[in-house]
């Protein structure tokens, strides 16, 4: 549409709530220096534009789909279950996927055991596997509160647990990755592996979700 | 390099401030626990954060009981917390 065509006398829109502001310019410092070395490691030729790109776009279209179709696969195959618990990243190979060198690690919630993750020193995540890690889980509360209070934390996500139930929180302090393989929902005998994967949800994968359901959706 | 621990061997983790990057959390400085299984050999963070990590070290995820971490802890006596952390961050508890 030319600017001609815009039509100003009859408005159907309001600048006041349309505009959106640019993108800051960096001010700190230490954005600055980040900027600077990004800058001076292209120059250097430590690596190429077109190289990270690549690896944004990889990143970027990651998501949690991924770790749902692990989680199928793993629901109707017991020996891939099996290897998915021994050695996570053997499992994941087989879907193409590879966080080495980090120890991709997948705990298994059961009726009485529920796992949950947590990076307390930073914000350590599977991306590859759950894609952008949420909000919540970077936030200096969630870090702070669910390795010593995790009850209330679940409870407050909607998981609510009798003591029947012994709660393990995994702070990601090292060089693993966590991903959680949630308990299959009940009613669901005979469902393909990519009906199955439909039902599993992020937070099921991180463990601030645990009883799926029939109903459910991959992005809550 | 064979690992110096075993799994199921109660450990206490080191109390120290190395005035570094290390990635221990200061609420597990000086837990005493038991090793949960034993992972690869990864880059040291000390020296990993300005250069190689050399010399890799053994990994290991240690489990403490969560009435042991905090006084005033919410839950079942059997909740727990499992983290990871580098050999040389590890005393054997007789």
């Amino acid at each position: 549409m030319s600017h001609d065509d815009h039509g100003h006398d009859h408005h159907d829109h309001d600048h006041d709530l349309t505009f959106q502001p640019d993108h800051p310019e960096p001010e700190s410092d230490d954005a600055l220096l980040g900027m600077a070395l990004r800058e001076l490691l292209i120059e250097k030729g430590m690596y190429t534009v077109s190289e990270e790109q690549a690896v944004m776009a990889t990143m970027q279209g990651a998501s949690p789909e991924n770790g749902a179709q692990i989680v199928a696969r793993a629901w109707v195959d017991p020996d891939y279950k099996a290897l998915l618990l021994a050695d996570g990243g053997a499992a994941i190979a087989e879907f193409g996927h590879d966080l080495s060198p980090a120890e991709f690690t997948v705990l298994e919630n059961t009726q009485t055991v529920h796992n949950v993750v947590v990076c307390t020193l930073c914000s350590c995540y599977p991306r590859a596997l759950l894609g952008m890690s949420p909000a919540w889980y970077k936030s200096i509360s969630y870090r702070s509160r669910v390795v010593r209070e995790p009850r209330a934390v679940l409870a407050e996500f909607g998981v609510e647990l009798s003591d029947e139930v012994e709660v393990r929180v995994h702070d990601s302090t090292a060089e693993l990755r966590y991903m959680i393989l949630p308990q299959r929902p009940p009613g669901t005998g005979g469902w393909s592996e990519e009906r199955l994967a439909g039902l599993v949800t992020r937070n099921s994968l991180i463990g601030t979700h645990r009883d799926l359901m029939i109903s459910q959706q991959l992005h809550e | 390099m064979s690992a110096l621990f075993d799994v199921g061997q109660t450990v206490r983790i080191a109390s120290r401030e190395p005035g570094v990057h290390h990635r221990v959390p200061a609420y597990a400085k000086g837990q005493v626990g038991f090793i949960e299984r034993i992972c690869g050999q990864h880059g040291r963070p000390e020296t990993l954060i300005r250069g190689d990590g050399q010399p890799f070290e053994r990994l290991y995820r240690i489990r403490i009981p969560q009435t042991d971490l905090w006084p005033d802890y919410q839950g079942s006596d059997r909740d727990c917390l499992d983290i990871e952390v580098f050999e040389h961050w590890l005393e054997a508890v007789e």
